[in-house]
């Protein structure tokens, strides 16, 4: 673990110089002097996408769970849950977190204040909460989108509830929600950006400083190319896991008799 | 806290923060309302760039739409609100005009939003375009329509229905982003709760109580959503 | 830009000219404020224009026995009003800047502004240098924050918040266990916050205050740095500035 951190941390000092470095001779000295706070931001921005999302989506499975199910102690509160964080802008969700909460300080929050203190962790909970509301509603989507007689069916195979939701619905439903849980990650990515307002030095606050101190507009552009650079690949990646994960004889087009 | 200095702290008139709340509630609206008419009419126009033969459009509006899918809705509005000043200061200079002139709050937030929502709405038209069933067209003229009454008598009429359901998602999630518009100090909603939270340094209740009106803003425009839905199918659905 | 030419050249003359008849009766000074920055320029409740800028104007004008009129200019055509002719000095707490020196001239500076350090009280902190290891926040488009940033970045947790409220808040909370601001809002605000103090001395980024007159009228700008040595030495300064502040702020 420590190895992978390590390894980890140097990866990013190195990327970070080497790239700064190779673009230092084809760039502005405004960009060559920032570069290495973008790259700083740019790392914190994937950071903080990456864990929220991996969480966001196990939070959003467990929502999802009870959103669909025959319950109502499970169901109205899961649906309670997805309706207000998609009802409200992410931004008074980070500051009733942030300095809503923060303001109760160290007496009132007891053991929970070392996590409030810190203002990357506070947008992590807010980013993870949120995308877990909107991926769960993408996941009943593709839940409520299976036929029913597959359930039906697998019923009267005999399988268990458990069953028939690891071996049945919940693999098709992702492939069904595979594009739209995609774009709900680039929106994750471009959400991210408002956690520069509780002090967090992503790639926007870099960018937000950076620009402060010589009020040049470029800046902004040089911050959106990056962000830009980070929706490409996050774009190639999620085709890549669809390509991996699709059955052909599912997907492939039938051609006509 | 007792529920007392909660309503108290919420209450209208001098004393209480109510009244600014709603005051800025009502600021949101028309900045999303302004925002939508204007984003609606640019992204019809960046639509007609996307469906257009022209090679060199289609290349400009395709590289206008990746660029706000790509950046942060935040970035963006900053771009504008730093950016459109300096626009006008060298348009005037252009002129031989010194001017100090800055560019109100609500016209650069108006701005900023009405462009995000442009790039998607863009999108949804040019969907909705493309699923009118062409045998519709075709038949339209075969009858000896022109181009342009097959556009305003069929297409256009058809593409309201099928785009409904998308821009309805887009204004929920413009509805949402003029919240941005407190970072630039412009009075809606948000920044009044900010303001207030500030000044009584009671920022939990203040930021939960706008949670609340936004709660309601979205739950007002869901329902007129279902209404409206409802009314586009008719006749279409089962 | 014919017609620009000749209206600068026509205000230079007069300008020379009303300069050289000001010499035989009291001079007669127009003096533009902004009337929108307490404690240094405001109205009061009858409209009048009060603050340590009119005092320091008044002073001046009692000293070099000028008759002065003071006017509340907004602060966006401020100095292009003065380079126009529409008044001949500004009092207006304006930074001496580079930019502002293409344009107008400054007398010698009659204030600072100092950065400075707030904490809660009791907080153990005694200046700038306890800082290290403590979490210390700044607005972040202020002068405070790049000092914060460059002086204290690596030693520190620096942390740029959007507004100067949102510090406050913040170190209201003990998120911050210290903020480096401007020191005439941070003085303002610990006015009415009881439990927050500064600490330590002013930091000094040499950002001077000046006085603003057109760039070739010398005589006036030397009339006030006379007029202004004067009040430094006779007291009357420290009297103003004992109105305002309970630190000296030359």
């Amino acid at each position: 673990m420590f190895d992978f951190v390590r390894v980890y941390l140097n990866f990013k000092i190195a990327a970070s110089d080497g790239i700064c470095g190779a673009l230092a001779p084809i760039s502005p000295d405004l960009f060559v002097n920032a570069c290495p706070r973008f790259f700083d931001g740019f790392f914190v921005t994937l950071e903080l996408l990456l864990l929220s999302s991996v969480l966001g989506f196990l939070i959003a499975v467990a929502v999802v769970l009870a959103r669909v199910s025959s319950s109502r102690f499970l169901s109205i509160p899961a649906h309670a849950y997805i309706y207000v964080f998609r009802g409200t802008p992410l931004l008074v969700q980070l500051w009733v977190l942030y300095y809503g909460l923060g303001s109760m300080g160290a007496e009132g929050l007891g053991p929970l204040w070392p996590f409030f203190k810190e203002g990357w962790w506070v947008g992590l909970l807010t980013l993870t909460l949120n995308t877990a509301a909107y991926v769960a509603e993408i996941l009943r989507g593709g839940i409520q989108n299976l036929p029913h007689g597959q359930i039906e069916a697998a019923e009267a195979c005999g399988m268990t509830w458990s069953q028939r939701m690891r071996r049945i619905i919940f693999p098709q439903a992702i492939r069904i929600a595979w594009p739209a849980y995609g774009n709900e990650v680039i929106l994750l990515m471009k959400a991210s950006a408002l956690v520069s307002t509780i002090t967090v030095m992503d790639l926007m606050g870099q960018t937000r400083t950076i620009f402060s101190r010589s009020y040049d507009l470029s800046i902004f552009l040089y911050g959106a190319a990056l962000y830009l650079v980070l929706a490409g690949l996050l774009t190639l990646g999620l085709r890549l896991v669809e390509a991996r994960m699709t059955i052909p004889s599912f997907t492939q087009p039938k051609s006509p008799r | 806290m007792n529920n007392e200095s909660v309503f108290s702290l919420l209450a209208f008139g001098d004393t209480g923060w109510g009244d600014d709340l709603l005051a800025g509630a009502w600021i949101t609206v028309q900045l999303a309302a302004v925002s939508l008419v204007c984003g609606l009419a640019l992204g019809l126009l960046l639509a007609g760039g996307r469906l257009s033969p022209w090679r060199p459009l289609n290349w400009l509006t395709n590289t206008y739409i990746i660029f706000i899918r790509g950046t942060p809705e935040f970035l963006v509005l900053l771009l504008v609100f730093f950016g459109l000043d300096l626009v006008v200061q060298q348009i005037a200079a252009g002129l031989g005009i010194q001017s100090s002139f800055e560019v109100p709050k609500f016209a650069a937030a108006v701005a900023g939003l009405s462009l995000i929502f442009s790039a998607y709405a863009s999108e949804v038209f040019r969907g909705a375009y493309l699923a009118v069933p062409t045998g519709q067209i075709e038949a339209a003229t075969a009858t000896g329509m022109s181009a342009g009454q097959v556009f305003w008598r069929v297409r256009l009429p058809q593409m309201w229905r099928f785009a409904l359901p998308g821009l309805a998602n887009l204004w929920m999630v413009l509805l949402k982003d003029t919240s941005l518009a407190a970072v630039i100090a412009l009075d809606e909603l948000l920044r009044q709760a900010k303001v207030a939270s500030e000044s009584t340094l009671q920022p939990l209740v203040f930021y939960l109580a706008a949670g609340a009106i936004y709660l309601v803003l979205t739950a007002v425009s869901d329902i007129a959503r279902h209404r409206l839905e409802l009314g586009a199918r008719r006749g279409y659905a089962r | 830009m014919f017609k620009k030419l000749v209206t600068v050249a026509l205000v230079a003359t007069i300008a020379a000219a009303s300069a050289g008849s000001a010499i035989a009766q009291p001079m007669q000074i127009r003096i533009a404020t902004e009337g929108a920055y307490p404690p240094f320029n405001q109205k009061d409740a009858a409209g009048n224009l009060v603050g340590f800028d009119i005092d320091i104007a008044n002073a001046l004008c009692a000293e070099m026995k000028a008759e002065c009129t003071v006017v509340a200019q907004d602060w966006d055509g401020i100095i292009p009003g003065l380079v126009a002719n529409k008044y001949d000095a500004i009092i207006a707490s304006m930074s001496i800047t580079p930019e502002r020196q293409q344009s107008v001239g400054f007398t010698e500076p009659y204030y600072s502004n100092y950065l400075h350090v707030m904490a809660k009280k009791g907080s153990g902190i005694a200046g700038a240098d306890d800082l290290a290891g403590k979490s210390v926040g700044a607005e972040r488009s202020t002068v405070a924050s790049q000092w914060a940033e460059d002086n204290l970045g690596r030693s520190a947790d620096v942390k740029l918040y959007d507004t100067q409220t949102a510090a406050y808040s913040d170190l209201d909370a003990g998120r911050i266990d210290a903020m480096v601001s401007d020191i005439y809002p941070a003085y303002d605000w610990l006015q009415t916050h009881d439990g927050f103090e500064f600490i330590g001395d002013n930091i000094d980024i040499a950002d001077k205050i000046g006085i603003a007159v057109r760039k070739d009228d010398n005589e006036l700008r030397e009339a006030l740095n006379g007029a202004l040595k004067t009040i430094r030495d006779n007291g009357t300064y420290a009297t103003i500035n004992a109105k305002y502040f309970p630190f000296d702020i030359y």
